[in-house]
């Protein structure tokens, strides 16, 4: 996979195509979920915290912030995209081998390894962050709304919240989350799909094993990293 | 020419081709023939580098591949032209951009020469204004000669067909048959190719293998299976239905 470039500017190209599939195929989803994970920790947390009375309602400024920042954001749309995204690569390259195209490559000449699985994998590593960056802004927007509509605080307080006690370090753990997990999904779906053989159902299986597979290896990971970083 | 010297290929305990020696000469059209599961599909992927085989080795005019490094294999590879079974087209490229996509990636070409090119190579095999429809809108005939003019752009010394005619009616397949032998005429190519039909061995068979069980079992020109009656299998498998047997024994007849 490691060797140069056939043509610098046709895996350039290839990359940006993975860029624009990956993220603007999945900024919707991602948008609405997030929204609705900020809204949804917002008011169970205002619910939970309003029957022990004991804690500020500014602090649900803090609490949405800070769990979609280290856990809900990155998780969450690390799991949509590993079913949205390793699903759909993992039967791209499935059907391409089954198809043989990737056999009509390798006659050409082309290492196929890195220009198919190559531009995916970096395609991952560019846009992934943005948009786990966008879902943490929209569920902190989300969690706000929420919170107002149903009367839980005010948007002083929520506001208040949101610029108390910021830790940059969280901004970091959530970097690293987004970049392993982005390796994670595009790395396991092009294995999968790179080696299908078969036809029509090893392809369906494979997408499959391609979901289930980094699934498990993104909860995991999101272990390690919470453990090994906080 | 390509000369194959005693090739193995083994997957697991089951040995597919069991020492094959034969030779493809330039400018004509080597059709191999056998019944399913003769390791035709096996040999032609051993022959273009897919597969690796266990023993022997193959020698592009007198390079042996077996002991090329990979940047050799790489400029062998540009030197090759396949046409798949399947077509093997990106279904999310055009048809001008299935063409064009060899010269994107290895040449050094301005995007007008390479229009030209390509334009060229799809009025060769007589397919014009189609070069901005995508594969799924084309008829099988019309894929099979983008998966031509794709195989021909770079110019390559050496073509490979699996099955050409497969999934194409009678008429067409003749259309395809005749252009591959114009093309391998035209630019002195070494043409193999694989194929069932026995339209394509009569028509443009300047020489035939016929594997049988992994091995060689015949080899010969299109006017010499007509005659051959004493290998057994050859003849089965060629004379298959009462109408080319009749056919055959009124060719002999009139002679």
């Amino acid at each position: 996979m490691f060797t140069r470039p056939e043509n610098l500017s046709m895996y350039a190209k290839e990359t940006m195509r993975q860029v624009y599939q990956i993220g603007i195929g999945s900024v919707l989803i991602i948008a609405i979920v997030s929204t609705f994970v900020g809204a949804v920790t917002a008011v169970q947390f205002s619910y939970q915290l309003l029957d022990i009375g004991l804690i500020p309602m500014w602090w649900m400024g803090i609490i949405v912030r800070d769990s979609l920042i280290l856990e809900m954001a990155p998780t969450i749309c690390a799991l949509l995209l590993a079913g949205k995204v390793g699903s759909n690569i993992a039967s791209e390259l499935g059907s391409m081998r089954v198809t043989e195209q990737i056999d009509a490559l390798e006659i050409m000449g082309v290492n196929t390894t890195a220009y198919l699985i190559g531009p995916k994998i970096m395609g991952g590593l560019i846009i992934v962050p943005f948009l786990i960056v966008m879902a943490v802004a929209l569920g902190i927007i989300g969690g706000g709304v929420a919170g107002v509509l149903g009367d839980f605080f005010s948007i002083a307080d929520y506001i208040r919240g949101l610029q108390d006690g910021h830790e940059a370090f969280y901004i970091v753990i959530m970097l690293i989350k987004c970049y392993v997990f982005a390796f994670i999904i595009t790395s396991i779906a092009c294995y999968q799909g790179f080696y299908v053989k078969g036809g029509a159902l090893e392809i369906g299986n494979a997408s499959t094993r391609a979901v289930v597979n980094s699934s498990i290896v993104i909860i995991i990971a999101n272990f390690l990293i919470a453990f090994l970083l906080l | 020419m390509i000369e194959v010297r005693n090739i193995k290929k083994r997957f697991g305990t089951q040995e597919i081709l069991m020492g094959i020696s034969t030779q493809f000469q330039k400018g004509k059209c080597n059709l191999i023939i056998g019944s399913s599961g003769a390791g035709k599909t096996v040999f032609l992927k051993c022959l273009v580098g897919l597969f690796n085989p266990e023993e022997g080795d193959i020698l592009y005019d007198n390079r042996p591949i077996g002991s090329m490094g990979v940047k050799e294999k790489k400029k062998l590879r540009n030197e090759m032209g396949m046409l798949f079974q399947g077509n093997a087209l990106f279904d999310s490229l055009t048809v001008e951009q299935n063409v064009r996509f060899p010269l994107d990636m290895f040449s050094e070409m301005s995007l007008e020469e390479k229009t030209e090119r390509v334009n060229f190579c799809l009025s060769r095999v007589n397919l014009e204004n189609a070069n901005d429809k995508y594969p799924g809108e084309i008829s099988g005939g019309m894929m099979k000669r983008v998966g031509i003019a794709r195989a021909i752009v770079m110019n390559p010394k050496y073509l490979f067909c699996d099955e050409p005619n497969s999934g194409l009616d009678p008429k067409t397949a003749l259309v395809i048959d005749e252009l591959i032998k114009e093309i391998t005429v035209e630019y002195n190519i070494t043409t193999v190719i694989n194929t069932h039909d026995m339209n394509s061995v009569m028509g443009i068979g300047d020489k035939v293998t016929f594997l049988h069980q992994g091995y060689k079992h015949w080899e010969g020109s299109k006017e010499q299976v007509m005659e051959e009656s004493e290998n057994k299998e050859l003849y089965e498998f060629i004379f298959a239905s009462d109408f080319l047997k009749k056919l055959r024994e009124a060719a002999l007849k009139n002679k």
